[in-house]
């Protein structure tokens, strides 16, 4: 790895968010899963030479304090609205994984000039039009995170990063970021009704990536955010689960590379 | 002294391989429930508690479990329904109402009102937080568990004192207009007992609402402990704890002989006994425990302290066997798990002459002015049941109660939980005896 990212706070819309930071170039707006940041990976790497990421680490998730008065992935994109604007960084490319798609559709469907470019990665926040968002608050915590990848056996950067065996600060981390997730997503489970309604009409470019093997999010929800935001593209990838990032790290560098130079 | 009586009202139809199968009785398929058996048996548990009134018991306990066979309870306030009107003096004691769970405390307040008026004055209200596998069944968000829990405590108790009518805009509950037409026949309001699994954060709350707290089952280490912990903290709000503060409920199965009580007692660990309530998964949801809870079981993957058994925690983090099922294997551990908590007096089996005296000890060492026997569980017969809980009563409950009197040990109706005043800077009077058991390790 060349890129040492830095974790810093940012003050900003009252919170005290940690924030990582890194690369160089024109930022992106990451905007990590219900699991937590994972760390610095791979395809953070490939794509760090062009471009700066800023990821906030989401409150109640171990880095960030939780706050309070956030109810609901709508009040928390609320938020991040907020601290964009007072940085003065609208409008950005943003990434969002999973429940962080939520988060960024929110953020879009409220301020339809805050990103330049939004892709999300297997996003939840929308009902499926067809099958279900899987209920990974009703798993253990290893088999929620055995099924975020088609094959961990074969997904060596998985391995890396969560290890043989889960440590005591790791099953911490876990449980700080799936108790928040059930905090703000709880009911109805990690979607909003009215999500959909209030995108119609954004005309922020947005490529919608998922993997074809993803047991989290179905393309229920890929095919029902396609239906709510006009234009929007679709980049499958074979083979993969709910992180192609991880799972297929030059792939997804590759699409999201062309998507965003587009 | 109060001798209460307790049946989780088990379903006693399922085969065993079924809930061995699945793990847990958490989960299993309602296609097996046999609607003509359930509704005698329904029959049945009233009728059981009503000879409970009928042998001497001060009370009968009621709880409830959601979607699950090891309790046909499922809502326990109908059932104090029915008993409030059949009895005539036994105690209804309701361990208790899941609040976080059920989401509606002016309507819990409503129902609970109408039994404790039906009954005329008998009823003890309890309070749960819900286990972790009901915050699924009834989509109760776990990580609001706690406060949803105090919130809705706090909204019945005003709800009954209050007078009405008035607006509540709380944090989750909200009620545009609270003026109950049904109030407790007891004023202010129906006694608090409260059961757990020794969450030290609900005992902490106990002691400072100076309501009993009962052990269900619990190992007694730990319980010592935690009643220490009630009475430092009782100590702070001004109070000495005593044994009014405390109760304690054990599984018992009592027989004419030593055999026929350990054959019955077996049905205490039929499918897996409590330790397989509900798998893993279901045991642990996000945000139901607290941080501070969390960390310790991170760290020691193991807590009895907790309710939660060192299996299910590690499980959650490592993952479990996956492999085919070895029935007799299985079996064999759950009875060597049986006579490990009859060792532990976890479990007490066998004669009225030969229980006597374990109770006895268990009364000593935690001096408890509550004590309740939780009646056998699994597909044991009617008159079985009733055998013991005869037993019991006959020979029993009469060395208890006169044990109580010459250990000066009162009940939470001889002298109030909190009434006994402690000036600050006083150190407070022991509340364990732990001589009576050396091997407690304190």
């Amino acid at each position: 790895m060349v890129t040492t990212p830095k974790q810093e706070i940012v003050r900003a819309a009252g919170a005290e968010m940690g924030v990582v930071r890194g690369g160089s170039g024109k930022p992106i707006l990451v905007l990590h899963d219900e699991l937590g940041y994972p760390g610095w990976l791979e395809w953070n790497e490939g794509l760090a030479r062009e471009r700066s990421f800023v990821i906030p680490l989401q409150p109640g998730f171990g880095q960030t304090e939780r706050i309070d008065w956030i109810r609901s992935y709508r009040d928390l994109a609320g938020l991040y609205s907020q601290i964009v604007r007072e940085l003065g960084a609208a409008p950005i490319d943003v990434i969002g994984f999973s429940a962080g798609g939520y988060i960024a559709a929110e953020m879009a469907a409220a301020d339809p000039n805050i990103f330049s470019h939004m892709v999300l990665v297997a996003p939840m926040g929308i009902k499926p039009a067809a099958g279900e968002i899987a209920d990974f608050l009703a798993m253990t915590v290893r088999n929620h995170l055995l099924s975020t990848v088609a094959d961990a056996a074969k997904t060596p950067e998985f391995t890396k990063i969560y290890g043989a065996q889960m440590t005591p600060a790791q099953f911490e981390a876990f449980e700080d970021a799936r108790s928040e997730t059930a905090r703000i997503g709880w009911e109805p489970f990690m979607h909003n009704p009215s999500l959909p309604h209030l995108l119609r009409g954004v005309k922020i470019p947005t490529l919608l990536v998922w993997g074809t093997r993803d047991a989290i999010v179905p393309r229920g929800c890929i095919d029902a955010y396609r239906a709510a935001i006009a234009g929007a593209q679709v980049a499958l990838c074979e083979g993969v689960g709910h992180r192609p990032e991880i799972e297929s790290a030059a792939e997804f560098d590759r699409i999201v590379s062309k998507f965003l130079a587009s | 002294m109060q001798i209460g009586y307790f049946t989780e009202r088990p379903y006693r139809w399922l085969p065993e391989e079924v809930i061995l199968k699945n793990g847990a009785f958490f989960a299993v398929s309602n296609k097996l429930y046999d609607r003509e058996r359930a509704a005698d048996d329904y029959h049945y548990y009233l009728d059981e508690n009503c000879y409970a009134e009928d042998l001497g018991f001060d009370v009968v306990a009621l709880n409830e479990h959601h979607g699950n066979p090891i309790c046909m309870g499922s809502v326990m306030n109908v059932e104090a329904s029915v008993l409030a009107y059949r009895t005539k003096r036994v105690r209804l004691v309701l361990i208790g109402n899941p609040l976080p769970v059920i989401k509606h405390p002016l309507r819990m307040a409503e129902e609970l009102a109408e039994i404790d008026l039906i009954s005329r004055g008998r009823l003890v209200t309890g309070w749960v937080r819900g286990a972790g596998s009901e915050q699924f069944f009834n989509n109760a968000n776990p990580a609001y568990n706690r406060e949803m829990f105090n919130e809705a405590h706090d909204f019945i108790v005003q709800a009954w004192t209050r007078p009405g009518p008035w607006r509540y805009e709380g944090k989750h509950f909200h009620y545009r207009h609270v003026n109950p037409w049904a109030l407790p026949y007891q004023k202010p309001h129906p006694p608090m007992w409260i059961p757990g699994t020794l969450s030290p954060e609900t005992v902490e709350w106990c002691a400072e609402h100076r309501y009993p707290y009962i052990g269900l089952g619990t190992p007694l280490g730990p319980t010592c402990d935690l009643w220490d912990f009630y009475a430092d903290e009782a100590a702070k709000h001004g109070y000495q704890a005593g044994p009014e503060n405390f109760g304690y409920m054990v599984a018992t199965a009592v027989a004419e002989t030593e055999e026929k009580a350990q054959k019955i007692a077996e049905g205490f660990v039929y499918g897996g006994g409590q330790n397989a309530f509900s798998a893993p998964q279901f045991t642990m949801p996000p945000g139901y425990n607290s941080k501070a809870a969390i960390r310790i079981l991170a760290k020691q993957q193991t807590s009895a302290w907790l309710g939660i058994s060192g299996e299910k925690v590690r499980e959650q983090m490592h993952g479990g066997d996956t492999g085919e099922i070895d029935y007799t294997d299985v079996r064999r551990k759950l009875h060597a798990a049986l006579m490990r908590g009859q060792q532990n007096m976890q479990v007490i089996v066998g004669t009225p002459k030969t229980i006597i005296p374990k109770i006895k000890t268990i009364m000593g060492t935690l001096r408890i002015g509550i004590f309740i026997i939780l009646s056998i569980q699994g597909p044991v017969a009617d008159d079985e049941r009733r055998t013991s809980m005869r037993l019991f009563a006959e020979e029993v409950i009469p060395e208890l109660k006169a044990y109580a009197k010459e250990s000066g040990i009162l009940d939470p109706f001889q002298r109030t939980p909190g009434s006994v005043k402690l000036a600050a800077g006083t150190k407070r009077a022991p509340v364990v005896n732990r001589e009576l058991m050396p091997d407690l390790g304190k």
